[in-house]
């Protein structure tokens, strides 16, 4: 994909001036939250707003992911009558909505972050700990 | 600080003249290396990262052996007598609990239990920076816990030293493993095995459908002897006719016993919520008014707690096995532990070979060439310890070939960060505070040392 490409090069390219890490929010469980608090690195970068309604988005897209409801429960019972066998060819509803969050944050970095020089970083490759934000020198805006 | 001392050493690349070493390189450069290749926990891989079982897993072959053997005693000795004069239906039966049983014992032991991926330099540096801005200005090692709200409950996260990060509530690290587990409820020896939140309901459903087999085989073997003394024999001779049913009599009478309390025991930690970790320790157990009052987890109703814990979502791998390691970050030099007989022998041959190989991949030198004698010293006990641990002889050779390249690739740059940080330009910036970050030398060494040693899990027997 041509934006991949470019937001790739754009990273080996440019200097990460520095790293924002968003941590997990724990107030109501075990559940994959994270915390709205803006940063304060990120004040010169981006809105409160927009960071907010990213953090906000996703994580309304985890909680539908672990959401417990009658779909949950079917797939679950099914599995378990399946002997987990289902699993080797199905899905789980949980892989579908990582695909969308990956799809989500994708296009946000395109439309919003990579023109301000920031680099949202997927938090399943970080083990759903943090939402890494990369923070690139200026000078890569220029090129 | 592991990644801040820790030398590559190339042994390959030491054992063999410069040229080819050279190619080797860059041969290893060009095979792209799956993550689970360099895993820093105590895991073995088998089916290139499909499968996952912890180091010690020598007790699970003992369990499937042992219910292999007692249902193909059942099948051949007691079905035979209990089809004609019972039912057809019992090796039915029998076959579909059978399949069941080892299904989920299978899916139990092979399925990854919910490790939590070790934070990266910057994040470990981070969540330092942000405790070191909260306390005095002089370091101090960072706190062991942090206190937070969780449903209106004061809860106490702790600070793992060997993952860098403060673990998420309910997660425990697992020695055996040395991985830090979500949802830990403990590590089963006889599935080779942690128990965790991704195969926790596997587990049960292992042990729930043990217990019906178990009860299932006794019932059925009983019956068995009894119909036979019905038929006017006494009871030595019947069983002296079945000398099988003995053995299946003795081993489902005992296991009963086990396998039945385990499932209580489950089956009221499903219910109220709670993993065998809390309830050992006894997290909640002080808290309690009325039930379930003191568990923040607890949806304060069995029946959700059963169906939240079992047929709640699945949740992802968070390790990404089979992932390829981003290019930049298959440093060709390996690790210093395989194949370790001449390791001690020439430790310093290995540092400047690694650091040779390390200012090839990087930016800046000047860091590394400081680190380098920091590294010296603790490679070669590592190198000796490793040795000892476990002989090159276990090294299988794989049909590909390619054991040797896994060997030198896995665990490799330990820590695709370290690599990783090679290439930024940020690494100065870094640097500071990873050093500042690293715990007191004798801290790091046996971390390094309980690290590093079971890498040797990484090879896959073939």
């Amino acid at each position: 994909m041509a934006e991949t490409h470019s937001l790739q090069d754009m990273r080996q390219q440019a200097a990460v001036a520095a790293k924002v890490f968003i941590q997990r929010d724990y107030t109501n469980g075990t559940v994959c939250q994270f915390q709205t608090k803006f940063p304060s690195e990120l004040e010169t970068r981006i809105d409160k707003q927009q960071f907010e309604e990213t953090v906000r988005t996703l994580n309304n897209l985890y909680a539908e992911a672990e959401k417990l409801g009658s779909q949950s429960y079917i797939e679950g019972c099914l599995a378990c009558l399946t002997a987990y066998t289902i699993f080797l060819c199905m899905e789980t509803h949980y892989e579908k909505v990582l695909k969308k969050i990956a799809k989500y944050i994708q296009e946000q970095n395109d439309k919003i972050y990579a023109p301000r020089g920031l680099l949202l970083t997927d938090p399943i490759e970080r083990g759903l700990r943090v939402i890494e934000i990369a923070i690139f020198e200026d000078r890569s805006l220029t090129r | 600080m592991k990644n801040c001392e820790y030398q590559q050493i190339d042994p390959r690349a030491l054992s063999v003249s410069p040229a080819s070493a050279q190619n080797h390189a860059e041969k290893k450069e060009q095979r792209p290396v799956r993550k689970w290749e360099v895993f820093p926990g105590k895991n073995r891989f088998f089916c290139d990262g499909r499968i996952i079982l912890a180091r010690q897993s020598g007790v699970l072959p003992m369990t499937l052996g042992l219910i292999v053997v007692t249902c193909g005693l059942f099948f051949a000795f007691d079905c035979p007598f209990l089809v004609e004069h019972l039912t057809v239906f019992i090796p039915v039966i029998g076959v579909m609990l059978f399949g069941f049983v080892v299904v989920s014992l299978l899916r139990t032991s092979f399925t990854d239990p919910g490790i939590l991926p070790r934070a990266t330099p910057d994040e470990a540096a981070d969540i330092e920076k942000q405790i070191d801005t909260s306390g005095s200005s002089t370091y101090r090692p960072p706190p062991r816990t942090k206190e937070i709200l969780i449903n209106q409950q004061v809860v106490k996260l702790k600070y793992c030293f060997t993952c860098k990060m403060f673990r998420p509530p309910r997660t425990s690290h697992c020695s055996l493993c040395d991985n830090c587990v979500e949802r830990f409820d403990h590590h089963c020896p006889w599935v080779g095995n942690c128990v965790g939140k991704r195969n926790y309901r596997f587990f049960y459903s292992f042990i729930i459908s043990l217990s019906f087999l178990t009860s299932f085989i006794f019932g059925c073997v009983v019956t068995h002897i009894t119909l036979r003394c019905q038929a006017g024999k006494s009871l030595v001779q019947a069983i002296q006719q079945s000398p099988a049913s003995v053995v299946e009599v003795v081993i489902c009478f005992f296991s009963i016993w086990s396998i039945l309390g385990l499932s209580g025991f489950h089956t009221y930690l499903v219910a109220s919520n709670l993993t065998t970790n809390e309830d050992i320790k006894g997290s909640w157990s002080s808290k309690r008014g009325a039930e379930d009052s003191g568990n923040p987890y607890s949806h304060n109703s069995i029946i959700t707690n059963c169906c939240a814990t079992l047929c709640g979502p699945m949740p992802p791998s968070l390790i990404d096995r089979r992932g390829f390691l981003p290019s930049d970050q298959a440093i060709p030099s390996a690790s210093e532990i395989e194949l370790p007989p001449f390791v001690a022998k020439n430790d310093t041959h290995m540092c400047t070979q690694s650091t040779k190989d390390v200012l090839e991949m990087m930016v800046h030198a000047s860091d590394f060439n400081s680190l380098c004698p920091a590294g010296t010293p603790k490679t070669a006990p590592l190198g000796l310890e490793a040795s000892s641990a476990e002989p090159p002889s276990t090294e299988p050779s794989s049909p590909a070939g390619c054991s040797q390249h896994h060997t030198c690739q896995s665990v490799a740059a330990s820590w695709p960060p370290f690599s990783k940080r090679s290439k930024r330009d940020s690494l100065h910036s870094i640097n500071p505070a990873f050093r500042l970050a690293s715990p007191s030398p004798p801290l790091s060494r046996t971390s390094m040392i309980s690290g590093h040693e079971p890498e040797f899990g990484f090879i896959p027997p073939l």
